[in-house]
């Protein structure tokens, strides 16, 4: 059974950490990359300046349980994307 | 927004074929969480993405000599309630989708976020299930 999106690229569909030039850090299902930078659908944000817990810790809930989807949609823009890495691939 | 039933039927039947049990309300879900022993819930998805992997890699999981008692699952996006009253077994849990949750005796053992399945193949998947039934289920 294979997916119904075609075209999308490689991480369509597919739960990635973007990391953020700034120390944000964005978790969520990629919808594309392009130009524009990197569309993100059910997402979460850890923010150094309001976060509740450090990153690493943020991460490490987010690769044992997930995350919580607060962010519907979002757009990281391109200027702003360090890089992108899937979190599947992380270790809690 | 609900997809065609008729489009939803063969991932269904590709885990009810297995004898996974489908609970299609919350009373289903309850009457399915009273039951003592262990039990894995899988929460079944549209997504080909990750669910693509997530039923094969179940099904191959429950061909291990050590599983759960019950196995059961619901329908995320088409089945609401039920899916909805299964998470609410799943704790501080964030829902997603496919997903598995190893329970016994109302604490979660073990749990299977999606992004843990995305990418992976039905082994992989597999055997992390079957490494969660050995841990968990043996009598």
């Amino acid at each position: 059974m294979g997916t119904f999106h075609h075209g999308k690229g490689d991480l369509h569909g597919i739960t990635v950490v973007v990391h953020g030039r700034d120390g944000r850090t964005w978790v969520g299902r990629c919808d594309t990359i392009d130009d524009a930078g990197v569309h993100l659908h059910d997402a979460d944000l850890h923010e150094p300046a309001t976060a509740t817990q450090p990153r690493e810790q943020w991460l490490s809930n987010a690769v044992a349980w997930g995350i919580w989807p607060r962010l519907p949609h979002v757009l990281v823009h391109s200027a702003d994307v360090e890089r992108v890495e899937r979190l599947g691939t992380l270790r809690a | 927004m609900p997809y065609d039933p008729a489009l939803v039927e063969p991932m269904r039947r590709d885990l009810t074929s297995a004898g996974v049990e489908e609970l299609r309300t919350a009373a289903d879900v309850d009457a399915f969480m009273k039951r003592a022993g262990t039990k894995l819930l899988v929460v079944n998805s549209v997504c080909g993405c990750a669910a693509g992997m997530a039923r094969p890699g179940v099904k191959l999981a429950l061909q291990h000599a050590t599983k759960p008692q019950h196995v059961a699952t619901v329908f995320a996006g088409q089945d609401v309630e039920a899916t909805q009253r299964a998470r609410s077994y799943f704790g501080q849990v964030p829902p997603s989708s496919p997903s598995m949750a190893l329970i016994k005796d109302g604490t979660l053992l073990h749990f299977v976020p999606r992004h843990a399945i995305e990418g992976r193949d039905a082994q992989s998947v597999a055997f992390e299930l079957v490494t969660a039934f050995d841990k968990h289920c043996k009598a």
